[in-house]
């Protein structure tokens, strides 16, 4: 294997000839340099899409130092170089080698892929061929690092269960370290076994290593079952939580060239008690739990001044319902008055206090104002749970406009189950009343981006029995969208392609058998799918043909009430009947309101009752749990099982 | 006040672009709170200029900028303040007060020094003797990005230095001025070295007193 002298030299030939090269130097302030023979395990991060988007991912950053905290381990970062760079690698032979001490990735114990969104399925694949590592796990022997991986995209690891050896369901700050603990102590004993080191790691909480699991089909295509083939193994793999949120990092890498978010993020809060049905994040990481005001406003002072950042995101799914949010604003506006600092509170709730907040925290007016109704008429919003009045919408634009900000964004989804173009027609009402009303109190400066992504129904929420919409229909309704939109020119418009919809759904919700495709796809060229140099339309077709499979039996089948989901095995604890009561709900227009208000049992707390019982009142958003002993009675009937 | 920092810029650093080490700056004087200076008008620049832009993959002794202060404080406090607010790659070798007064510092280089070690061994006398050809002539016409130019006004010094070992590398002093600056690698494509087998470093920037 090269040494890391070796690579810098190799490097030093290449790196002029390269776009941005110092993507790939490391070298940054606030990054961790160990001795590397000083420790016993070695782990290295990996944000498989480029440097300039992976920096920034708080996900990496929580790990990371988790990791270097301990003195018996190391943790590095690796990304995955743009196509220039990868095309120069290869012709040099190479590897891909971490940033801190220019090891290759194959040098480390354990290699952890955060994958936030499934379209860095390719890259993963390309970053352990570019690694010198076997694509597939079942081609990795003792000499080879563990490969794992976590992030929302785990919810259905399925797709890519031939290429990582464990996944991490659920939150990662805690089971890294059951993970290296458990790797430290397999790889200390002379005759050490990857067989055994990964039935270990099947038995730690919140671990899925997909080897040990089958699963069988039915004639139609549809899930049988998906059973553990070890006795080791659990049948149900559930999600891992912290029953408080760690301190937030603060010592952020400050990159050495410009990146897309320069910033220091501070999670306020995780978690979301909305309930909107359409969003995966919302259903996925529950409980809500918040930091307090003091904390929140202490570890951001700390990560700007460690950072010089210039600005500083309060991050969370819901802003609004972030008990203290006045409070928070307040000490924000307090503590930073005076420093240059740009201060973003994203997801904000469509209404007045929300421009009172942003109003408060002496924002730019230049920068806009994100607000996100996702659905234009009443039908839809109720299907949806996601319910604002167009008045409220109406509002609140217009005391945007007339507080200075010129330009407001507002985003919505089109492809909604059961959504027709009148629902379609009813976002062109809408964003034209906006304008309007935003004329008449600001003058004809006024602006407005429209963004109309694809609904894509994503697994473990309410939708997940649902069929995509088709490429025609989307098809149909951007045209409306567009052709009546674009008129004004004071509206843009933003919208996804069909094919980029098409790919994340199959993606998202594809079983084993995807896994051959996505092979096959990154065998013959598709990889960066999210960005548009990348992706790949026919070369995915070609694979799902190579394979003898359909693409839309993954995306536009409606799923039977009684089916079994290839992600069937694993849990983020929320139950199914829960989901699917949820869903029937929808079907009759009807809405679940905010959990904070009225719990609707999702199966947090019983699955979860030990960590509520050990740290009750607020932390949580959801009820107390009183003693072992009390029974949970709110349970709902078992639906659809 | 304004204050004058002479730096080093190595490793890592030497693939940060000059936009984006301005841009370092200032985020590490935020990071060591000191009271920069920004200008007026709806988006403020702080007031840090550098002397002359490194091209990118070059290594530097001795880069210099001048930066403007809200108040004044002593150089050392400078200079211990930003010590630990920049990465490992660049480290101060002098901090110096300036009188405001002073014209702007990028109008002030007259030239710049290089050294430059080849990574593939060449020969030696072949090199020398073309060192020499070089200096002796009277023009050198360039094509560069479509424009031709005489590189030899431009050369000031340059010689080839042989190491006990027999190991030679370059040394050389470019023009540096506003319109009529010099350029290591034309130098070595002149000499028929590919660039891409060398190291340079820029070892000093040389003013007008």
């Amino acid at each position: 294997m090269l040494t890391p002298e070796q690579i810098e030299t190799k490097l030093d030939r290449i790196l002029l000839k390269v776009q941005k090269p110092g993507r790939y130097v490391g070298g940054e302030l606030n990054s961790t340099i160990k001795d590397w023979d000083q420790v016993q395990t070695r782990v290295a991060f990996v944000f498989p899409d480029i440097y300039d988007i992976g920096i920034s991912n708080v996900g990496v950053k929580i790990l990371y130092d988790q990791i270097n905290q301990r003195e018996d381990a190391l943790a590095e970062r690796a990304y995955a170089p743009w196509l220039d760079m990868e095309t120069l690698m290869r012709e040099h032979g190479i590897p891909l080698y971490s940033l801190e001490s220019k090891r290759p990735l194959a040098c480390f114990d354990l290699i952890g892929f955060t994958l936030p969104y499934e379209t860095l399925y390719t890259n993963t694949l390309n970053i352990l061929d570019l690694a010198g590592i076997p694509v597939r796990s079942a081609d990795r022997d003792e000499s080879h690092p563990i490969i794992i991986a976590g992030g929302h995209s785990a919810t259905n690891p399925e797709p890519m269960h031939a290429f990582i050896d464990a996944f991490a369901i659920g939150e990662g700050e805690e089971v890294i370290h059951d993970i290296v603990n458990t790797i430290q102590k397999f790889k200390a004993s002379p005759n050490y076994k990857r067989e055994e080191l990964l039935v270990a790691l099947a038995q730690i909480s919140g671990v899925y290593v997909p080897k040990f699991y089958e699963t069988t089909y039915l004639e139609d295509g549809t899930v049988a079952h998906t059973l553990p083939i070890i006795p080791e193994a659990p049948k149900l793999v559930n999600k891992r939580i912290v029953a408080k949120l760690l301190p937030p990092p603060v010592k952020f890498i400050v990159p050495n060239i410009e990146v897309v978010h320069n910033r220091v993020s501070v999670e306020i809060m995780r978690g979301c008690t909305r309930g909107c049905r359409f969003c995966q994040a919302g259903m996925i990481t529950r409980p809500v739990r918040e930091r307090s005001v003091q904390e929140v406003v202490d570890a951001a002072d700390q990560a700007v001044r460690s950072t010089g950042f210039e600005e500083l995101a309060l991050m969370s799914l819901s802003s609004s319902d972030y008990t203290y949010v006045n409070d928070l604003v307040e000490a924000i506006s307090k503590r930073f008055e005076g420093r240059k600092l740009t201060v973003a509170l994203p997801s904000l709730r469509i209404e007045s206090v929300s421009v009172d907040l942003m109003d408060k925290l002496k924002q730019h007016r230049s920068g806009g104002f994100t607000l996100a109704p996702e659905a234009a008429s009443e039908r839809m919003r109720r299907i949806i749970n996601k319910f604002i009045p167009d008045e409220d919408i109406i509002n609140t634009t217009r005391d945007i406009y007339s507080r200075g900000w010129t330009t407001i964004k507002l985003y919505f989804m089109i492809g909604h189950p059961s959504e027709t173009l009148e629902d379609v027609q009813a976002i062109v009402d809408l964003c034209r009343r906006v304008i309007d009303e935003g004329r008449k109190v600001a003058g004809w400066k006024v602006k407005l981006h429209v963004g109309a992504s694809t609904f894509v129904p994503k697994p473990q929420t309410p939708f997940q029995w649902v069929a995509c919409d088709t490429r025609e229909s989307v098809l149909e309704k951007q045209a409306l969208l567009k052709r009546q939109l674009l008129k004004d020119k004071s509206i843009k418009l933003s919208w996804t392609k069909p094919e980029d919809t098409l790919l994340e759904a199959w993606l998202s919700r594809g079983d084993r058998r995807t896994a051959e495709v996505i092979y096959t796809a990154w065998r013959n060229g598709a990889k960066f799918d999210a960005w548009e140099e990348g992706h790949k339309h026919e070369v995915w077709m070609a694979a799902f043909d190579e394979h003898g499979l359909d693409h839309a039996f993954y995306t536009h089948r409606q799923r039977r009430t009684d089916e079994v989901f290839p992600w069937e095995h694993i849990t983020a604890a929320v139950r199914k009947n829960f989901l699917f009561q949820d869903f029937r709900q929808s079907l009759e227009g009807q809405i679940r309101v905010d959990c904070r208000l009225n719990c609707f049992a999702c199966g947090i707390l019983p699955t979860f009752a030990n960590l509520r019982r050990e740290n009750p009142g607020e932390g949580w958003k959801c009820p107390d749990v009183k003693s072992p002993a009390a029974k949970m009675d709110m349970e709902l009937p078992v639906v659809g099982d | 006040m304004r204050a004058r920092i002479t730096f080093t810029k190595q490793g890592a650093l030497r693939y940060t672009g000059h936009l984006d080490l301005h841009r370092l700056w200032e985020r590490a004087m935020r990071r060591a709170e000191l009271p920069i200076s920004y200008s007026q008008g709806f988006h403020p620049q702080p007031k840090i200029s550098l002397a002359a832009a490194l091209p990118l993959g070059f290594a530097s002794r001795g880069e210099v900028l001048d930066v403007r202060f809200n108040e004044d404080l002593p150089t050392e406090e400078i200079a211990r303040r930003l010590k630990d607010s920049l990465p490992p790659d660049i480290q101060i070798t002098e901090v110096e007060s300036v009188d405001e007064r002073a014209p702007a510092l990028q109008t002030q280089v007259l030239s710049a020094a290089y050294d430059v070690h080849l990574t593939e061994p060449v020969d030696g006398s072949a090199l020398k003797r073309k060192v020499e050809e070089l200096m002796m002539s009277e023009s050198l016409p360039r094509e560069r990005r479509g424009k031709f130019y005489d590189l030899r006004p431009l050369v000031e010094m340059l010689s080839m230095v042989t190491e006990a070992d027999g190991r030679v590398w370059l040394r050389m002093t470019l023009a540096s001025r506003e319109g009529a600056t010099g350029r290591p690698e034309e130098v070595l494509n002149a000499l028929g070295i590919e660039p891409e087998y060398t190291r340079v470093e820029r070892t000093r920037l040389i003013f007008q007193e």
